[in-house]
């Protein structure tokens, strides 16, 4: 096995615990908003769509890069509003 | 990757940190998911200004067109339907990091390290069953296809079958890396795994499968990040990842069930849909709007108790009117939320956010469950499951052992619900049948307004 991976492994099973640490203190109110939110941050793999799309190489991988720029940034736009579109209805006292 | 570049990502996996902990408080939670979509920005901006891009013609489009579908169904989706919209949503990130994977392997020509094309081979393979799994999912939850299990003669020898079968072909792919086709049986075999294993779970179990598929679609962005080196994807997608295994348990724990139980049991039977079995003999008292108007009339305090029903029936902003009236004669109204009320995790506070619930009215199980022997009237809508005794005691029920709303302790009991149909445990509800129980039948929409006529009157 590569460094490169074997370090790539470190850093997966470190952030793993950091992401386990940091939601475990969400309150059950705010758990749609943190599903929608960490949603759209899955779609960071919008970032490895421009690159497969942007590459300029094989055909069949670019259009392969261009489906997955489209599902990717549907996930990333969609997820980011929606959420925001809850979380400006999570209000204390409106509306008395 | 110059080094440039590689900070500027760990900058934004940074970001991702803090906007993740911000979520987590109402005060924040806002400025949390504009920190988020902060680094996502920083991430693909640095992307699109690194030497490697060659040609925007079709980044360009992609963005554009994907922008487009993401800002309308943003805006347009219901807040009843939030739960398919997540799960449609987990199934494009999942879709989106398989076909990375698949990109970079074409764009090689298969000319690859071996570990390279495993992590092609995890990407693929945990990206395709959560694009299939998510879309049987939303199709239940849309009502497309029904919300009861479906199950078949040794469906977990199947996807045993299946999954190893998967694994033994990204072994042969890395022994033969040219041989594309190997690539493409792992992508049919994890299609057909993500239908096999979510068809037998029920409805009611939703909560789960997407809370699940959320952490999917993390690990298989993380697994993307393997493939082409890349750190912010490894540790955004490992914070997601962690995010959906939280919930995951959190859900588990709030039904009394093991993951193992809820994803192989095919626990329940198609909620509303199924007759009253043996309850049909027993008496029930059916009462009118009017009665329960009185009944208010008289009471000084009230838990109101929203389950799926109330979403089903879009009743969210009629029963915030009553509860405004009740609440302007002076008298104590709160609302009491189960973990799995609902069909995702905490939807029962976004509908009652939608409907201009003030949160600090919600409140959560443990918090509320002894103000109910103090509480004049709980009024019950579109809930069964969740507040059924027998959970507490029966023990040869699906429902025991999970921990249940204490509805049965308060002075008397309102419940709005279409007909005596069990829930979607299969469970006949003694409280249906308890004397101090009035039962309002009808659609909790029509029932509530009512209610409201009668008490403005």
């Amino acid at each position: 096995m590569s460094d490169a991976i074997l370090m790539s492994i470190y850093i997966f099973v470190l952030a793993i615990f950091i992401g386990m640490e940091v939601i475990t203190k969400v309150p059950p109110l705010l758990h749609t908003p943190l599903m929608s939110g960490s949603n759209a941050i899955s779609g960071i793999t919008l970032v490895g769509a421009l690159l497969s799309t942007g590459a300029g190489q094989a055909w069949l991988a670019t259009m392969l890069g261009l489906f997955a720029v489209i599902f990717a940034t549907i996930n990333v736009v969609g997820g980011f509003m929606v959420t925001d579109r809850m979380l400006e209805m999570f209000r204390k006292d409106k509306g008395k | 990757m110059s080094t440039i570049t590689n900070l500027v990502y760990l900058f934004s996996a940074v970001l991702f940190y803090f906007g993740l902990k911000n979520l987590g408080s109402p005060k924040t939670a806002r400025r949390g998911n504009l920190l988020a979509m902060l680094a996502m920005l920083v991430a693909v901006l640095i992307t699109l200004l690194d030497q490697k891009i060659l040609d925007f013609t079709y980044i360009i489009v992609g963005l554009v067109v994907g922008a487009a579908i993401g800002a309308v169904a943003s805006k347009r989706v219901q807040m009843t339907a939030m739960p398919q919209m997540v799960a449609l949503f987990n199934g494009f990130g999942g879709v989106a990091s398989a076909l990375v994977a698949s990109s970079e392997y074409f764009q090689l020509g298969g000319h690859l390290e071996g570990s390279v094309l495993g992590t092609i081979g995890v990407s693929v393979l945990i990206g395709t069953i959560t694009l299939t799994g998510s879309v049987v999912a939303f199709a239940k939850l849309q009502g497309i296809m029904k919300g009861a299990p479906i199950t078949f003669a040794g469906q977990q020898f199947v996807n045993a079958l299946l999954i190893l079968t998967a694994i033994g072909l990204g072994a042969l792919l890395i022994m033969d890396p040219t041989n594309w086709m190997l690539l493409l049986g792992i992508i049919v075999l994890a299609g057909v795994l993500g239908i096999t294993s979510v068809i037998p779970i029920g409805g009611a179990d939703m909560p789960v499968v997407i809370s699940l598929l959320n952490s999917y679609s993390g690990l298989a962005a993380a697994a993307t990040g393997f493939v082409i080196s890349n750190n912010v994807l490894i540790i955004s997608g490992a914070l997601v990842g962690a995010s959906g295994i939280i919930l995951t348990n959190i859900m588990c724990v709030a039904m009394n069930r093991s993951l193992a139980n809820v994803l192989f049991a095919a626990v329940g039977s198609d909620g509303g849909a199924a007759s009253g079995g043996s309850g049909e003999q027993k008496q029930v008292t059916r009462y009118t709007a009017q009665d329960a108007g009185v009944m208010l009339d008289n009471a000084q305090s009230v838990i109101i108790v929203p389950g799926y029903g109330l979403a089903v029936a879009q009743a969210q902003h009629v029963l915030q009117e009553v509860a405004q009236i009740l609440m302007d004669r002076g008298m104590d109204v709160k609302y009491a939320i189960h973990p799995v009320a609902g069909r995702m995790p905490g939807h029962m506070n976004v509908l009652l956010a939608e409907a201009n619930v003030s949160y600090d009215l919600l409140f959560e199980m443990d918090a509320i469950n002894d103000d109910f022997k103090n509480t004049d009237v709980v009024l019950v809508i579109g809930a069964n499951d969740v507040t059924n005794p027998v959970a507490r005691d029966k023990k040869d029920s699906a429902l025991y052992g999970m921990p249940i709303l204490n509805v049965d302790h308060a002075r008397s009991v309102m419940i709005v619900k279409r007909s005596l149909s069990v829930g979607f445990a299969g469970e006949d509800n003694p409280l249906f049948y308890d004397e101090k129980t009035m039962m309002l039948f009808g659609d909790a929409k029509k029932m509530v307004t009512e209610i409201a006529q009668v008490l403005k009157g």
